[in-house]
């Protein structure tokens, strides 16, 4: 399993063979509540670091979600149009969002395991 | 408003506290030309005075009997049964202002709940929203739903659309990054939608299906503009595929009234459901299984999604959708189907009666065409003065509106409902008839 980096807009992503796969932390989906819907991007969309990639939407909350790299979004993860509830029981597993074909490295600002636990540490509400 | 309360001094402080000189410069993104400019009205006039002024004013305007109305273009007369201002007139709906809260207005909400289903039974689609303003911005919300659906960024109308509907449709798109096109040359890859008037501008059937079809192999939206009452006789969108059908509502219980209050109403697909615009009320079960009903599926609305909201809609035309709700309840679908075939078979006794007027000819003999038709003539301005003389309102000369399409130059499109009695059919082609001869004889 490769090593998993996320964001201080609580994305998370692992790359394995230049190519990196995206969803959201548990803690994420913690503070959402049930996921009833995701709007994702179509395949072949260009990516900066930083863009707005989708619409994850809650019981309680509509929030943008923010790709960690830069890249091209390879494909994007059609069972949650069924079962967006798999966002909230496998965040890091079926919940999976999009997965992108890098363009370049990883970018600076990404937290490790114990800087994102830091970072929520405190956080929920 | 028979009564303003503001002073000189209230306005010079409002107008100082918004930046604007003067309320010219306030109403400046109004047109010049549309403008009151003055009334005229000398100073020191009594109330009693100015209310008389006024009525002589009024009185200029030319009022023509619903029977004597051939005239439709987007807002039609239509027989209105008093059951539809008996039930919107109940203070419950009439004074209330858009109570949504489900705590407190368990009545208006289940009220919107019935026009969703009965607009979606009435298009065959899958779902329904709460209403929109009217036809022309209902149809300029789905050409954004289309847009945010597909990634793409241009729309192409086919066959004739209503030219204010299709300015309408251009003003969004300068806003929201679209381009219009008309005609099918341009569908292409990067086409959201084909949208289409059924029946069109002119009153024309449209090949609906063979148009959701030119969009569904670009990978477009099919969206379909339709007319409510022609839904009583023609296949519902949901049957030919469309993935959005929108319409104007005004002829489901609403007087003309110089153009608004209408009700527009926008229907789709259950796959596009969360790009509808606006409110949307739900059916739901309480903690005691009892029936209620809530607002639902509003997280794309401005007070959540706020800049990135995808359309700014966030109300609708209650008043006005309870009235096509009392309507289409109050007809039913046999009642529905009636109004259809009347209007349809006085349109076409109407039409054939001035085809064979010397002179006159239909525009478009090949086309089909349900209650709305367009015919050419000689001297339009001609015959429709005599109408007018007659004191009846002749169809809409289409000329004007399209000016770089020469076959349109002399068509008028005349209209038939069923408050259009035999005896004013009689009437209009007698005057036409005569018309047609006096011109004629001028011309010698």
């Amino acid at each position: 399993m490769a090593d998993r980096y996320y964001t201080e807009t609580h994305e998370w992503v692992a790359v394995e063979d230049g190519v990196a796969t995206i969803g959201i932390t548990d803690f994420a989906q913690a503070q959402l509540g049930d996921v009833v819907f995701l709007e994702l991007p179509r395949v072949g969309k260009l990516l900066e670091a930083g863009d707005s990639f989708g619409v994850v939407e809650s019981v309680k909350a509509a929030s943008d979600l923010y790709s960690p790299v830069a890249g091209t979004v390879l494909e994007i993860n059609e069972d949650l149009n069924t079962s967006p509830e798999r966002v909230n029981t496998d965040p890091y597993g079926q919940g999976w969002l999009i997965r992108v074909q890098l363009n370049g490295d990883l970018g600076q600002g990404l937290l490790d395991e114990a800087g994102y636990e830091s970072l929520t540490q405190g956080q929920s509400h | 408003m028979p009564y303003l309360v503001h002073s000189t001094d209230d306005r010079r402080a409002m107008l100082e506290a918004l930046g604007a000189a003067s309320m010219d410069e306030l109403l400046v993104d109004i047109p010049a030309r549309l403008r009151l400019r003055s009334l005229g009205l000398e100073p020191g006039l009594s109330e009693q005075e100015t209310m008389a002024r006024m009525r002589a004013l009024a009185g200029r305007n030319r009022v023509f009997e619903d029977r004597l109305w051939f005239r439709g273009a987007g807002v039609y007369r239509r027989f209105i049964p008093a059951a539809v201002s008996a039930v919107i007139s109940k203070p419950e709906f009439y004074t209330a202002y858009t109570p949504y809260q489900p705590e407190a207005s368990q009545g208006t909400l289940q009220a919107i709940f019935e026009f969703q289903t009965l607009i979606a039974e009435l298009t065959g689609m899958d779902v329904a929203n709460a209403s929109l303003y009217d036809g022309a911005t209902a149809l300029a919300e789905a050409a954004m739903m289309a847009v945010v659906h597909t990634g793409r960024h241009e729309v192409v109308t086919a066959g004739c659309l209503h030219p204010e509907y299709a300015e309408v449709l251009r003003c969004y798109g300068d806003g929201r990054g679209f381009q219009l096109r008309s005609g099918l040359d341009h569908v292409g890859p990067e086409t959201a939608a084909v949208i289409f008037q059924q029946p069109s501008f002119l009153g024309l059937l449209e090949d609906a299906s063979g148009l959701t079809d030119i969009a569904h192999r670009h990978g477009a939206l099919s969206i379909a503009c339709v007319d409510p009452i022609s839904l009583g006789m023609l296949a519902p969108p949901g049957e030919y595929g469309a993935d959005i059908a929108v319409g104007e509502g005004q002829q489901l219980g609403l007087a003309p009234s110089y153009g608004g209050p209408h009700v527009g109403f926008i229907a789709s697909r259950q796959e596009l459901v969360r790009r509808l615009p606006g409110r949307l009320v739900g059916e739901a079960r309480d903690d005691r299984g009892r029936r209620g009903y809530v607002l639902t599926l509003t997280a794309r609305e401005q007070h959540i999604r706020r800049a990135k909201a995808t359309s700014n809609i966030c109300t609708n035309h209650s008043l006005c959708a309870l009235a096509a709700s009392v309507y289409l309840t109050y007809m039913g679908p046999e009642g529905l189907r009636q109004v259809a075939e009347v209007s349809h078979q006085r349109a076409h006794a109407l039409a054939e009666r001035l085809a064979a007027i010397p002179g006159i000819e239909l525009a478009f003999p090949d086309r089909h065409f349900l209650n709305e038709f367009p015919v050419r003539m000689f001297h339009v301005e001609h015959h429709l003065a005599r109408l007018r003389e007659a004191g009846v309102l002749g169809g809409l000369p289409a000329g004007p509106s399209f000016p770089d399409q020469p076959d349109l130059a002399n068509v008028v499109v005349f209209c038939c409902t069923e408050v259009n009695d035999p005896a004013a059919i009689d009437l209009v082609v007698d005057v036409m008839a005569e018309a047609a001869r006096t011109a004629e004889e001028g011309r010698r």
